[in-house]
């Protein structure tokens, strides 16, 4: 049974429509993502599943049930803020109770939950401090176990990390990763910044402007990108979008694309189907390959393109060469030292990865 | 090294000379006082014999006495006292009601929008520039239609009513520093409308809960004309007795007592000030609460 049911939902305010029939269904101890821009309406859609903004179409039913019409304490949820939202003046013990306090819940059983969720997060000795004697991460910690204690159906987080820094975010993020391990309650989850959502999610959806691009498993958004657009939101650096004309060779396709001063480029091999083949032979269409689906050719396959590298910015564990391919800058992720600026490079690029779209509507060709 | 010399000399005059200027006004601002203080210590008969500006000769506390308890007003020879008294039963709930008031208007405009809140909080703007004498004969006629007038409730509703303009400002742009977060975790907590008020907002807003009393206390207190207008005879409000007492006397000018009688009706000012005058900075320069 699914947890969660967000069934053709819209949002407007006044004439401005912020989101247009968003569909989005999720299971018990689903991780679900909302992924998107700034002012893409994910807030939105997570305070209307919180019942802090009104639903102006399409219905949201948690476990089964319709709640356009509760409040938010009687919709089984809790929710961390992107600022925690911390009552400044309690401390945080006060802080972790007052739901409690709220809902009439014994004194004992307030503080054995206080105890639970305090020891699960390590913030027994901050119980008796006020919010602003606590670090981010601290705050943070006291945020999540004012949503813990609540012990809802569906814990809601409106990008609880974008305010630590870059460390501390990282560890944040495997904490969360492991709080939903032990706890296994569902989780919609919303940020913008798309490692967090391939580390998290078990789901998740990618919007634009109000309209969910796609939902599926991370791996599956990175893999088979529904659009340009997701392609290019999804995986850092970004996948190459390149121009290229269609060869039909049997029940697979070729891509041609233009290299200046070269020869094309013909990656070859990319499996479509029977009726994808017949209707984009010959038509122009665009190819996504992922950086790390470029090598340096070698053995007896034949190098898909030689080209220059214009740029090689080694990262460690890796470098990324820039070279042109079909009129646009294209960034490759080779092996350390393989690499070399102004250097003439033969490479070969992984077929089973690479993804075409429709130059048009810049939808997934299958 | 003569030049650097002469630079630092230079700066010490500079120094010296702003010590001049402010200790100049600070005795200007300050004479009246002297003259008031003094003035009231004296015995009229030393006063009439030329002496105003000096210290006293004698020292007397006659006519404070005869200001709080014996100077006539009107027919009446009561001094001060309850008309002090009225003031107090004025100012206490008048004060009270018209932050408690502001301080949910501006909870509302700012954490319960509704569709043209703005709108609302620009016509109470409005308010603030009201002059007082515009209001006068339609707050009149308003108390009259009540059955208010010419009683210290009735004052008591027109000082609310005039003040709230300024407490919902006051309350309106504090609360707008706080974030909306706060007020959707309390609703999620299970918290409504006044639970919210109570628990969370409004612990974050003791600077500005003092600023709006102070500003609240002085101008109820000091205020001459709604007083004048509103009340008579035993109801009046200090400020009114004052007038009485120092404009209205037979025989010789009683300056030791009028003197007196004004700095009584000040102290209630002085001493609010005094006490949470600290409050008043920091409240009106406080931003947002952080945490
Ligand atoms: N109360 C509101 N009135 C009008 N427009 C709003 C309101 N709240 C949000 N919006 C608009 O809705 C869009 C989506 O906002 P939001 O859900 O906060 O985006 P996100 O969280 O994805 O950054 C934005 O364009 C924003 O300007
Ligand atoms: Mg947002």
């Amino acid at each position: 049974m699914s947890t969660l049911e967000i069934d053709r939902v819209r949002k407007a305010y006044g004439h401005l429509e912020v989101l247009k029939e968003v569909s989005i269904s999720i299971g018990t101890g689903d991780f679900l993502v909302l992924l998107g821009p700034s002012g893409c309406g994910k807030s939105t859609l997570l305070n209307m599943i919180a019942g802090l903004e009104t639903i102006t179409g399409g219905e949201i039913r948690i476990a089964g049930k319709a709640v356009n019409d509760l409040s938010p304490k009687d919709r089984d949820i809790a929710m961390v803020f992107q600022s925690y939202a911390l009552y400044p003046t309690m401390t945080v013990r006060q802080n972790i109770e007052f739901g409690m306090k709220i809902r009439k819940v014994a004194q004992a059983d307030r503080g054995r939950a206080v105890k639970t969720a305090s020891d699960l997060l390590q913030i027994t000795h901050l119980l008796d401090r006020k919010p602003s004697q606590l670090s981010g991460g601290q705050r943070q910690r006291v945020a999540m176990g004012r949503a813990i204690v609540r012990e809802p159906k569906l814990f809601l987080f409106d990008e609880p990390l974008s305010n630590l820094d870059a460390k501390l975010r990282v560890d944040m993020r495997t904490e969360i990763k492991r709080l939903h391990a032990r706890l296994g309650t569902t989780i919609v989850y919303v940020t913008h910044d798309q490692i967090e959502a391939m580390t998290l999610a078990t789901r998740v959806a990618v919007m634009k402007d109000g309209v969910v691009q796609q939902l599926d498993e991370p791996q599956a958004v990175y893999d088979r990108p529904a659009n340009v657009y997701v392609a290019r939101f999804v995986g850092s650096p970004a996948m190459n979008i390149v121009p290229a004309v269609l060869e039909a060779e049997g029940a697979t396709v070729t891509a041609v694309i233009d290299i200046a001063n070269r020869p094309p480029a013909r990656i070859a091999g990319i499996t479509l189907s029977p009726e994808a083949v017949r209707r984009y032979a010959g038509k122009k269409v665009l190819v996504g390959i992922r950086p790390e689906n470029f090598s340096i050719a070698s053995g007896d396959i034949p190098p898909s393109l030689t080209i220059d590298f214009d740029v090689v910015e080694p990262t460690g564990p890796d470098t990324l060469a820039v070279f042109q391919l079909g009129g646009v800058e294209v960034t490759a992720r080779l092996p350390p030292k393989q690499a070399h600026a102004g250097q003439e490079a033969a490479l070969s690029v992984d077929t089973s990865k690479t993804v075409l779209f429709d130059i048009d509507t810049e939808t997934r060709i299958d | 090294m003569a030049e650097a010399l002469s630079q630092s000399s230079k700066m010490r005059l500079g120094r010296l000379a702003i010590y001049a200027c402010l200790v100049i006004v600070a005795v200007l601002y300050l004479m009246p006082l002297w003259v008031m203080v003094t003035t009231s210590l004296k015995p009229l008969d030393e006063i009439y014999g030329g002496s105003f500006i000096g210290l006293p000769k004698v020292v007397t506390l006659d006519a404070w006495r005869a200001a709080w308890s014996q100077a006539c007003i009107g027919t009446e020879c009561t001094g001060l006292k309850p008309y002090f008294v009225n003031s107090l039963l004025m100012v206490i709930p008048a004060v009270a009601l018209s932050t408690g008031i502001g301080a949910i208007n501006g909870y509302i405009l700012t954490k319960w929008k509704f569709p043209g809140a703005n709108f609302v909080f620009g016509l109470m703007l409005f308010g603030c520039f009201l002059p007082y004498q515009a209001i006068l004969i339609p707050m009149a006629r308003t108390l009259g239609l009540l059955g208010l007038a010419g009683s210290i409730p009735g004052l008591v509703a027109v000082h609310v009513s005039y003040g709230i303009c300024f407490t919902t400002l006051f309350f309106r742009n504090y609360f707008v520093s706080l974030p909306d977060e706060l007020t959707k975790a309390a609703m999620v907590d299970g918290a409504g409308f006044f639970r919210i008020f109570w628990s969370v907002i409004l612990p974050t807003s003791i600077p500005i809960i003092v600023v709006s009393c102070i500003w609240q206390f002085t101008q109820i207190w000091n205020d001459f004309l709604f007083g004048v207008s509103f009340t008579s005879g035993s109801s009046s409000p200090i400020t009114v007795a004052l007038n009485n007492i120092v404009n209205v006397t037979t025989g010789r000018k009683q300056y030791n007592v009028d003197m007196a009688a004004a700095m009584i009706a000040a102290i209630p000012t002085l001493v609010v000030y005094i006490v949470a005058g600290r409050y008043f900075v920091r409240g009106l320069t406080a931003g947002a609460v952080k945490g």
